[in-house]
């Protein structure tokens, strides 16, 4: 169906240009009162959405062990390749008897695409929340269980960006003490 | 001329000397405060309680970078342009009556530098040698986006300079003089008895003028950023370009200066006779002065950043097919009601 269309005539008003010019001015007017969206990022942090994926944990039981079974499920699915375990006997008893000696993941090759933790049949991985982890080392941006293992006690409560002690919390130490 | 009046005539340009550049630096962080404002942002809020020493901040750092000559270019014009600039854009205030008289020492001293009775060709005499700055500086440059930028500059300066002047005279034919403290006695009364109820289409042509004259959006195609890189200042650092940025806002204090003296009445207080009151008429005189300046201070920042610049052509066409015959038609107008007036 054909349509017409109606090319557009300014009247002597619109060629005036005056009252466009007007509303214009009465919009950013109107914007200068308004409440800015500014986050004042290192006293204000942004508080990600949930399921938002950024650094990893190992998760523990409440006991305190490793929920980790040195399956190697994750590094297998990473498509980055950044996940290296190295695994070994578990000097606890009952049960599952492996765990990693060793748990590195290269966050600078990592991706954050979660396919570890969509892939760890123990819910032993996990992408917290935090997205504020920077270094200044290839070296330091390499995590190991231990601080893989922090990070679970920094993030368990859910509430690491709305905590009040947020200058201790906002440094993770992702370096590996060599 | 007597060591009293040398005395106050001195004490009088420094204190317009220390307002006008204490108006740069509140413009500087107004500029910053209110473009960050109306595009919902902070803006500059760290140097000090609310940012308030933005300005003194960014002028230590132009003070301390490198001031860098570019080997090619002509040394001499390019260390004089900024200076070319800056000196009549800071001169110009000195004939704006900024208050009314005031009564010292036995005498009545007039709060205004200089009584000079063609002020109003002062000021468009020094407006237009500031220009020459620009120029100047885009030619000396010995670049290709500083000449274009010095060179649209001109062109713009012509075409607007001529409706400013037009949408003037008609002011000047209502007061019958030059001086602006005759021109401000012509305003007095009533509201509208400011010229801006009596010549709203020379108010509407100043003002457009106006922004073209001092190189602010929509206007700024001397500059264009986006085209230009930085226009006819692209060779320029360290304080030699913060004097062309000093330049810019002194300007503006100027012509909203002017706008306030020529439309709204200059230290007019509407409905009062400031002279009855003694000291406190002339300080309110002063402080309504002051009040109007920066509405038109503000305004200049509102604009900038509500409207997109023209285009070269569009420019062009708005100044001498639309605006010029205005302000001429303006004019006559202006002088069939005086002529109709004075025959009875």
């Amino acid at each position: 169906m054909a349509t017409i269309v109606k090319s557009y005539e300014p009247t002597f008003w619109d060629k005036l240009y005056l009252p466009a010019l007007m509303r214009g001015l009465i919009v950013t007017f109107r914007h200068f009162f308004r409440k800015n969206v500014t986050i004042q990022y290192p006293d204000q942090k942004h508080i990600p959405p949930e399921g938002y994926r950024g650094l990893h944990r190992l998760n523990k039981y409440p006991e305190g062990r490793i929920k980790c079974v040195a399956c190697e499920m994750c590094s297998a699915a990473c498509p980055a390749d950044c996940i290296h375990i190295i695994p070994g006997p578990s000097p606890w008893d009952g049960g599952k008897e492996r765990y990693p000696v060793r748990f590195d993941i290269d966050l600078l090759r990592c991706i954050f695409c979660g396919f570890c933790e969509m892939a760890c049949p123990e819910e032993a991985i996990e992408l917290t929340e935090i997205y504020d982890f920077s270094d200044y080392t290839r070296d330091d941006l390499v995590i190991d269980k231990e601080g893989l293992l922090e990070v679970y006690d920094l993030t368990k409560d859910q509430n690491y960006y709305t905590k009040k002690n947020l200058s201790k919390a906002s440094s993770v130490n992702t370096s590996i003490d060599t | 001329m007597d060591l009293l009046g040398f005395t106050i005539i001195l004490v009088k340009v420094l204190v317009v000397f220390a307002a006008t550049m204490l108006g740069v630096l509140v413009m500087i962080y107004a500029e910053r405060r209110v473009s960050a404002f109306m595009q919902d942002r902070v803006g500059p809020n760290r140097v000090g309680p609310k940012g308030v020493l933005q300005p003194i901040a960014d002028g230590i750092k132009f003070l301390m970078k490198e001031d860098l000559v570019p080997e090619k270019v002509d040394k001499p014009i390019f260390i004089l342009a900024p200076a070319i600039l800056l000196i009549p854009a800071l001169m110009t205030f000195a004939v704006i009556p900024f208050g009314s008289s005031i009564n010292l020492f036995g005498r009545e001293i007039a709060l205004q530098v200089a009584d000079v009775n063609v002020g109003v060709l002062y000021i468009l005499a020094l407006t237009s040698i500031s220009v020459y700055g620009i120029v100047l500086a885009g030619w000396s440059s010995n670049n290709k986006y500083s000449l274009l930028g010095g060179l649209r500059s001109s062109a713009q300066l012509i075409s607007y300079e001529l409706a400013m002047g037009l949408a003037v005279v008609s002011i000047i034919l209502l007061a019958g003089s030059l001086r602006l403290n005759d021109i401000i006695t012509d305003q007095q009364g009533s509201f509208f008895s400011w010229n801006i109820f009596r010549q709203p289409l020379a108010f509407l042509i100043f003002l457009i003028a106006v922004y073209a004259e001092t190189n602010r959006l929509p206007f700024d195609l001397s500059e264009a950023e986006q085209e230009l890189v930085g226009g006819y200042h692209t060779e320029y650092s360290s304080m030699k370009f913060a004097m062309f940025f000093m330049a810019e806002y002194a300007n503006m204090i100027t012509a909203a200066a002017l706008t306030v003296t020529l439309f709204f009445g200059g230290w007019d207080v509407p409905l009062l006779d400031e002279g009855s009151l003694g000291l406190f008429g002339t300080l309110l005189s002063v402080l309504s002065f002051l009040l109007k300046m920066a509405f038109f201070l503000f305004l200049f920042i509102w604009v900038r950043w509500t409207f997109p610049r023209f285009r070269y052509d569009q420019l062009m066409r708005l100044g001498w097919k639309v605006m010029l015959p205005l302000a001429l038609f303006n004019i006559f107008l202006t002088a069939g009601y005086l002529t109709l007036k004075a025959l009875g």
